[in-house]
């Protein structure tokens, strides 16, 4: 009796049906764009340099495995994303059908390189349905994007700023990269200045890392290593001026303005991985992680247009993650966010050794069933955390 | 065998003068083994012997040369094993002083000359290599003969590798070595001068009959440590061990003694008869005390039963070895051990990580001290930790000290000998080009890095070779080690007080190299009792994020992260600061540093 119970209840919840088929639906969509005009030394991203003639055999495989993999979106998406590569060098015709091709959402990002935005691309993108454009500015000293071999000027990026506002757009975000070699504090603090002149919604804001086998590390590697400490304080440079500037520091490296109108302008594509919720990825090199289960599609151009032209899914490297996994991520992921992290359910990836030690340091406290670090717990949150993982 | 026709010799050589190989040829020769048993080096039994090039267990081989039985008997290579090596030559009535052609005398030689001709023994000088490009056997034999005031037309000149000269070798054994003493009808004595530990059969003893006969079944008696068994098999090596009924007056070969522990057994001890018992020991022996003594830790402390059965099975083979439990605050459960000298030290540690697939962290090393407390004893302290911080009086080792360097290197051997508080000795040519120094130095100067020292200093031509001289006051002093205000055990050191502000300086120099950035501020101190002398602070980290995190990498930092903690429980935990490994061997490297 007991057994058929049991097998009853199965039955009726499929959440406890062995591996096939995910339950729970992806309210979040990124697609991958690769292709960029040229390769900057310090990118690690799937990207692909040139190859005009694809896009749209690639835009066609795009939405070939959307197609495929429709079963495991909401009806409902919340956000979609376009990140690259350089998006915005997609052939204009192309973009546009992916775009019109794309479930609808409320918030739907583009990535752009400043360069890129001319008057009619932000108005079609406007029109596209796109509602937030983030540009990689990453800075505005000639010389040091020099360094990183950009090829938009710093007007480029105000040029940017302003078609895209003429287009109607009022969610912009700038990325802004710091430790840069060369990069002195005052050059810090001018970036800093000519970004909030730009009065943008939304600012990201990241270390330069050198990123093994990149050809950036391979010029640069050493002189970023001996500038290490002369740069120690770019991090809290950076958080006091934004912050000072009335920006909220929601996430580690990222920052939104306090709207006006009430609305919450922190970037909810990436919020959602912060918060660990399910999300699809579609695209060479895209990442999708869906309850138990990540994967990663294969990065390589041709197999990927290839398998989809064929009908079928691409290459993809699978990893199976279990509900501890999910937890130490979620503390990870969740640690980096301002607010607290409710701990109810992810008790057991918590090291209550660490735990004590870092509070008795005041880098982090308890609040109720939440944990907050506090500001100094936030400029250490990679030890933080990694002291609080059990 | 008639007394007359036995000839008991070993071969005294600096290492890799040729003595191995001079060992094979004799075998070779006199047809012992066949060409197709001969391996090379066939004495030195271990691996790590054959590897370092350096024999640590003795071995006796009977040969027959022209009607005569010729023992020859194997001695270890190394100052550490000086006890062992006088032992051995006790056991002989010659020894063949072997000198490479090239290289001369060496501060090795010296020593194992010295021992030889205060044994008693008939040296036969050979000049080694003369097949070498670089040979100088006119050279070298002049050398030789000076050293034993003999006529440089006696030292023998050959080459071991391609055999030129060893028959000759062993013809100077028969005619020149004596023919043993000794009593055939007197009560049976025996000389132990080494022992090994069989599995099987456990202990073997390596014997030399001095007096009367033994035969199996002997009901047997040592008698220094009074330990009794029976001789349940007798034999020699030729170079298998071959099984005899008796071993008379004279002769060298082994008894199986079925004991279960190499320490019940002791080199220098005499075996008599239960029955017939003999009424006084051989001369000459002594219960060895190691001298040099470090903690050894593994590294991943799940492996502590592990590296304790392992030193319970070295010690079975190695009655030198000494160990007791301890621990450190800093680096858990651990064992404090005593070893002869630094070679021996590195042996032991080799053959644990080796034979016994250990991880070991090795503190640095420190001498026996003997210090007197205010209303209490003497006592002899092992380590620093156990160090008293108030003492009425300190004594620590001191050694004898042997250089042979070229003589443009004579300022650099005696400038560095000053710094390491020893006591000028004695100069003496041994050449136009070359000198003998002899200091007294404290042994705690040396255990360090003193030979590396020595080694830079004369661009590597410096030989150097020590005995132990003795215990005398020291004016020395404890200094410990705190980080974060917690005293660090392992790191504590004994220095002498002219020195402690510049080592306790040092350490927490290198400490704070050593120490990585923590999330708080970490002061590092050297004190004397609770005057600080030197203080350096390790910066708190300021920031620590990964810069980005999105969907596309969320595995590989996590991953990233898991490691960082990974890393963390590597370190050991100080109080709040993580240590690594490494910096508990800062004092190792730092040394008597600085002043290099």
């Amino acid at each position: 009796m007991a057994l058929e119970m049991r097998d009853r209840a199965r039955r009726r919840s499929p959440r406890l049906e062995a591996g096939s088929e995910p339950v729970s639906r992806a309210r979040h969509l990124y697609v991958h764009l690769p292709f960029c005009a040229r390769r900057c030394g310090y990118c690690d991203f799937v990207t692909v340099v040139g190859r005009r003639g694809r896009h749209a055999a690639y835009v066609d495989a795009l939405l070939r495995e959307l197609e495929l993999e429709r079963g495991l979106l909401a009806d409902e998406v919340e956000t979609v994303f376009l990140g690259g590569g350089t998006p915005t060098f997609t052939a204009l015709s192309e973009l546009v059908r992916l775009l019109e091709a794309l479930p609808r959402a409320d918030e739907v990002t583009v990535e752009a390189n400043p360069e890129t935005v001319t008057p009619a691309l932000a108005r079609t993108l406007r029109e596209a349905g796109v509602t937030r454009v983030s540009l990689g500015a990453q800075t505005f000293r000639p010389e040091l994007l020099r360094v990183l071999e950009r090829v938009a000027g710093p007007d480029d990026v105000r040029r940017a700023v302003h078609h895209l506002r003429d287009a109607g757009f009022d969610n912009i975000s700038l990325d802004l990269v710091y430790g840069i070699p060369g990069q002195s504090p005052s050059d810090l603090e001018a970036d800093l200045g000519d970004a909030l002149a730009l009065a943008p919604e939304h600012l990201s804001c990241y270390e330069l890392e050198a990123k093994p086998g990149t050809r950036f590390t391979h010029a640069w590697g050493a002189e970023l290593a001996r500038q290490a400490d002369a740069m120690e304080d770019y991090f809290e440079r950076v958080v006091a001026r934004l912050t000072g500037a009335g920006y909220r520091w929601y996430e580690t490296a990222n920052f939104c303005r306090e709207d006006a109108q009430g609305r919450d302008l922190r970037a909810r594509h990436n919020l959602a991985y912060w918060l660990g919720r399910d999300y699809l990825g579609l695209g060479i090199g895209a990442v999708s992680t869906i309850e138990n289960r990540r994967w990663r599609n294969t990065p390589r151009l041709g197999r990927y247009l290839e398998a989809l032209a064929a009908g079928r899914a691409p290459e993809r490297e699978v990893e199976q993650l279990d509900a501890d996994v999910r937890a130490r991520e979620r503390l990870m992921l969740g640690l980096r966010l301002d607010e607290p992290l409710p701990l109810a359910g992810i008790e057991h990836a918590l090291d209550p050794a660490g735990l004590a030690r870092i509070e008795r340091l005041g880098l982090a406290e308890r609040a109720g069933a939440a944990l907050a670090l506090t500001t100094r717990g936030r400029f250490l949150g990679g030890a933080v955390t990694a002291e609080l993982l059990a | 065998m008639d007394q007359a026709k036995i000839r008991n010799f070993s071969i005294v050589a600096h290492i890799d003068h040729g003595k191995s190989t001079l060992a094979d040829r004799i075998l070779e020769l006199t047809e012992a083994v066949s060409a197709r048993e001969m391996r090379e080096q066939l004495l030195d039994t271990m691996e790590l012997e054959r590897e370092r090039g350096i024999t640590i267990k003795a071995q006796a081989v009977r040969v027959a040369w022209k009607g005569y039985e010729l023992n020859l008997i194997d001695t270890p290579g190394h100052v550490d094993f000086t006890y062992e090596v006088s032992r051995s030559l006790q056991a002989c009535e010659g020894a063949l002083l072997v000198v490479d052609a090239a290289q001369g005398i060496e501060a090795q030689t010296l020593a194992n000359a010295y021992l030889a001709i205060e044994n008693g023994l008939e040296i036969v000088p050979v000049v080694n290599k003369i097949d070498l490009p670089q040979a100088d056997p006119d050279g070298a034999s002049v050398e030789v003969a000076d050293l034993l005031g003999d006529d440089p037309a006696r030292v023998l000149r050959i080459s071991a590798k391609t055999g030129v000269g060893v028959e000759e070798v062993l013809d100077a054994v028969v005619e020149r070595v004596p023919a043993p003493a000794g009593d055939p009808d007197a009560p049976p004595r025996a000389l132990v001068f080494d022992s090994s530990y069989d599995q099987y059969r456990g202990v073997v003893a390596f014997v030399r009959v001095v007096d009367g006969a033994f035969s199996t079944r002997d009901a047997l008696r040592t008698m220094a440590t009074g330990t009794r068994f029976d001789a349940e098999e007798l034999g020699f090596f030729s170079p298998t061990m071959t099984p005899v009924d008796s071993l008379s007056a004279g002769e060298v070969g082994y008894v199986v003694t079925g004991l279960k522990d190499v320490s019940r057994l002791r080199v220098g001890d005499t075996i008599t008869s239960v029955a017939r018992p003999a009424a006084e020991p051989l001369p000459g022996y002594k219960d060895v005390k190691p001298m040099v003594f470090a903690g050894l830790y593994p590294t991943d402390s799940d492996d502590y039963p592990e590296l304790r059965d392992a030193l319970e099975k070295l010690k079975l083979n190695d009655a030198a070895l000494v160990y007791e439990p301890e621990t450190s605050q800093a680096l858990g459960f651990g064992f404090r051990c005593g070893f002869l000298g630094l070679l021996h030290m590195e042996i032991v540690r080799e053959r644990l990580e080796r034979e016994f697939d250990l991880d070991l962290l090795v503190t640095a090393p420190n001498v026996a001290y003997r210090v007197l407390e205010r209303g209490a004893g003497w006592r002899e302290v092992h380590n620093p930790a156990e160090f008293p911080r108030e003492v009425e009086e300190v004594e620590e080792p001191y050694v004898r000290a042997s250089i042979i360097v070229p003589k443009e290197h004579v300022g650099a051997v005696m400038e560095l000998n000053n710094e390491r508080r020893g006591t000028f000795g004695a100069l003496e040519y041994l050449s136009p080009e070359r000198v003998h120094l002899t200091y007294e130095l404290p042994l705690a100067e040396i255990v360090l890095d003193y030979f590396d020292q020595l080694k830079s200093r004369t661009r590597g031509y410096a030989s150097f070779d020590y005995d132990l001289a003795g215990f005398k006051p020291g004016n020395l002093v404890r200094v410990d080690v705190l980080v974060a205000g917690d005293p660090v055990d392992a790191l504590s050191l004994i220095v002498h007080r002219d020195f402690a502000y510049e080592r306790g300086r040092l350490l927490v120099e290198k400490l704070r190299e050593e120490i990585p950035r923590q999330l708080f501020d970490v002061a590092i101190q050297a004190a004397i009792g609770s005057r600080v002398i030197a203080r350096e602070t390790v910066k708190a980290r300021r920031k620590d994020v990964l810069a980005k995190c999105y969907g596309g990498d969320i595995t590989r930092k996590r991953k990233l992260l898991e490691k960082q903690k990974a890393g963390k429980k590597r370190m050991k935990q100080v109080g709040m600061v993580e240590v690594p490994q490494e910096a508990f061997l800062a004092v190792l490297n730092i040394g008597q540093g600085g002043r290099s």
